[in-house]
């Protein structure tokens, strides 16, 4: 009779080396001085979240009309909740405020169009970029088809905010791509042209453009011959950023191995068409997060134009600051604002990860 | 055949040289027409509005006070001077920035690399924040929010002989007295002996193979010198104690909070950028490095000192050049809470009551364009020195 090889079932791992303990003892406590340490961010924790829990919290006020109504000592986001007509439109006028809603959610659907599968790509865009715009304009402007105009100083709060970075962003994009192209380009005139323009300005700070913007443009315009400010802060940030997207996308096009300008040439490709096929789709993927990093750089020097006299988010909090009604509410009004940015920066950086996985075509050599 | 390829080539239409020359000769007078454009309107518009061009309104007195001045300043002295004071305060900022971003962004970088879970989430949770924070808004907070909260004079924060209050910080101003030329002529000559210490022990390494804590010794050397010259010379410094009255704290040397908070922000921000660009960098260089450091039997601080720094620096020093470049540019956002730098004196002052636009923009952007580009010249030289280690 066959004796059956039978194994004892085998015994439990060490209790030290499964679960929560192995877990705690090797990120936590693994020498003498990740002890130490690890107690030393739990001191700081304990000093800093309670307190924040207990004002931000338990002892916040939510509701009131002044900073009186504030008496239980923690935060006081009535302050929020009183001015946030005025954060969100600025100084636009609250019974012509549904205009910039309107155009919100118009391009909020648009965009969400492309999720679509039956829509036309491309008129979209076209729509988009063409269409969109004057339909904005309109609203937000006024003046025609029965609209109220309203002048773009009492433009403001968060819109102003969005309208600075959408144009900004949408605007230095193409033109960042043009300089970086024309700063590789074998045409002397040309790329000297591109790099004095790209050093010069990528050697000052913006805030010295947006003085330009606001005090030297004028100065260089003919008599009678002036735009609206707001233009040109617009042109003043955007052609900012342009200088510094070109150098990022410069560094894409230069990371692009020449048989590939080659090949294109090869296959008889103009230059644009080889441009646009081939060398563009590749370098500018290569320099998703470069891009993305200027994008979200220029959202957050937007806020710059309020040493200028204009009044984006951070400005019109600034400006609500110094309400007789509500002083002292200085923190809530920057956590505030801090939040909006935060997120919205915080979400680009990580939809540019997604977009950098989704275009991810595997031809990395590993 | 021939005569349709010749005919082909002959086409100036088609050829590539010409139609860049053409291209480029369009451009050219573009920009020309441009220039001359924009120059003579401005000839035209100074001309209506009767400014006059030129510096010279750099010799007028200013009239203005400069909250911070560390060189002699009063409103009866120039504009030139007060142009001069702002450029002081802008390269202090810049300077003191830079080396506490440093030191922010490495602490930071290295925290987040650290097999500790909680120090490493502290660290990845303070980076994402600040980075993602407009560096106006976090100015704004320390100034208006955190500065401005502290307690008025007469009930300052008191540590021995520091004052903390809403106007700044006040600590013992050192007061070189006579003989104090001892004690500096010690501390150089200590240096340059800590010099010649570390040079020979080098050497004799190279030599012998035989090594010599160098780098303590020359530290010890210059205590040791210096604190021996303080006491043969009697102790020449006497310190000006900040006093408190009944209002206010008088004497000492203040730190005000408009140089607190500019300070803090630009580091703070600019720390949390280096963080992210010393943890790529060390994570750029590969592990077998460390590895084999190893296994020749070096010790994890010589591993570290001698293999990953060396490598790492390669990749780390152009983004860091960026980075010290961006700083001393966002120094400029100082002006916003009325730290007296550049901008707010030159582009802010002196531009509201000349109206000389074209000089002070000028003057600025050229003072930053020199700044930028010998930032950038000594880190591309420092650069070339660390890549030469390449094989």
């Amino acid at each position: 009779m066959a004796i059956e090889f039978k194994p004892s079932p085998s015994l439990p791992p060490p209790v030290k080396s499964v679960g929560a303990v192995a877990w705690l003892r090797q990120n936590l406590l693994s020498s003498p001085l990740n002890v130490f340490l690890t107690f030393f961010s739990v001191y700081i924790l304990y000093l800093l979240i309670p307190p924040m829990i207990e004002w931000g919290l338990v002892n916040a006020t939510w509701s009131g009309s002044s900073k009186a109504a504030c008496t239980a000592g923690g935060a006081c986001w009535a302050f929020i909740g009183a001015r946030f007509e005025q954060f969100m439109y600025g100084l636009y006028p609250p019974e012509e405020t549904w205009r910039i809603n309107i155009a919100a959610i118009l391009l909020i659907v648009m965009i969400g169009a492309f999720a679509i599968k039956t829509v036309n790509k491309l008129y979209l865009s076209i729509s988009i970029i063409v269409v969109y715009p004057i339909i904005a304009y309109i609203l937000f402007a006024g003046g025609s088809f029965g609209l109220e105009a309203v002048d773009t100083s009492l433009w403001g709060g968060l819109f102003l905010t969005m309208l600075l970075g959408i144009i900004g962003i949408v605007a230095s994009f193409p033109l960042g791509v043009l300089l970086a192209l024309g700063r590789r380009s074998n045409m002397p005139v040309a790329k000297s042209v591109c790099v004095v323009f790209i050093e010069t300005i990528r050697a000052v700070p913006l805030i010295t453009i947006l003085f330009m913007a606001s005090v030297m443009i004028p100065l260089f315009l003919p008599d009678g011959l002036n735009f609206n400010k707001l233009l040109r802060v617009l042109i003043g940030i955007t052609l900012f950023s342009a200088a510094y997207m070109a150098e990022v996308i410069r560094g894409g096009l230069q990371a692009i191995p020449k048989g590939q300008y080659e090949a294109a040439d090869a296959m008889g490709l103009t230059y644009w068409q080889s441009m646009i096929l081939v060398i563009l789709p590749q370098a500018l993927k290569l320099v998703i997060p470069g891009i993305v990093n200027t994008f979200i750089g220029l959202f957050k020097d937007s806020t710059l134009v309020y040493i200028v006299g204009m009044f984006d988010l951070l400005g019109i909090i600034q400006l609500a600051n110094h309400d007789a009604n509500w002083l002292g509410t200085t923190i809530e009004g920057y956590a505030f604002a801090g939040f909006i940015y935060w997120a919205i920066c915080f979400g680009m950086s990580r939809y540019s990860m997604t977009i950098e996985r989704k275009l991810e075509t595997g031809h990395k050599r590993n | 055949m021939t005569d349709k390829s010749n005919s082909y080539n002959k086409s100036l239409l088609n050829d590539a040289g010409t139609r860049s020359l053409v291209f480029q000769i369009v451009l050219l007078a573009i920009v020309v027409f441009v220039g001359y454009y924009l120059f003579s309107n401005l000839q035209a518009n100074l001309a209506n509005r009767g400014i006059s061009t030129g510096f010279s309104f750099l010799n007028e007195p200013a009239g203005f006070p400069v909250l911070i001045h560390l060189i002699e300043y009063t409103e009866s002295n120039s504009y030139g001077r007060a142009f001069l004071v702002a450029l002081i305060n802008t390269f202090v900022i810049s300077f003191l920035g830079i080396a506490l971003a440093t030191v922010i962004g490495v602490i930071m970088g290295l925290a987040r690399l650290s097999n500790n879970w909680l120090v490493a989430r502290l660290a990845t949770v303070y980076i994402e924040t600040l980075r993602n924070l407009p560096l106006l808004l976090q100015m704004f907070f320390w100034y208006f929010a955190v500065l401005a909260a502290l307690p008025a004079p007469k009930n300052s924060f008191i540590f021995a002989d520091f004052f903390l209050n809403k106007r700044g910080i006040y600590s013992p101003n050192p007061i070189a007295q006579d003989g104090f030329g001892i004690v500096v002529t010690g501390f150089f000559l200590s240096i340059a002996a800590a010099i010649a210490l570390i040079v020979w022990a080098k050497k004799r390494q190279t030599r012998t193979g035989m090594t010599f804590p160098a780098y303590w010794a020359s530290l010890g050397l210059i205590i040791v010198v210096t604190f021996l010259a303080l006491a043969v010379s009697g102790f020449p410094i006497e310190f000006d104690l900040p006093q408190k009255s009944r209002f206010n704290v008088t004497g000492g040397m203040v730190l005000p909070p408009e140089f607190v908070a500019v300070l803090v922000a630009l580091s703070t921000y600019t720390g949390a950028f280096i963080a992210e660009i010393v943890r790529a960098g060390i994570l750029s260089v590969n592990w077998g490095q460390t590895e084999a450091a190893r296994s020749l039997g070096l010790k994890d601080s010589l591993t570290q000192r001698l293999i990953v720094l060396p490598q790492a620096l390669r990749v780390i020093i152009p983004p860091l050049t960026s980075q010290y470049l961006n700083l001393a540019k966002n120094s400029s956002l100082g002006a916003a809470i009325a730290y007296p730098e550049l901008v707010a004196v030159v582009m802010g002052t002196t531009l509201n009551q000349t109206g000389q636009a074209i000089e002070t923009i000028g003057l600025c952007m050229l003072v930053y364009g020199t700044l930028s580009l010998s930032i950038s010249m000594f880190m591309n030289w420092y650069n070339k020195k660390m890549s030469l280690m390449e094989r």
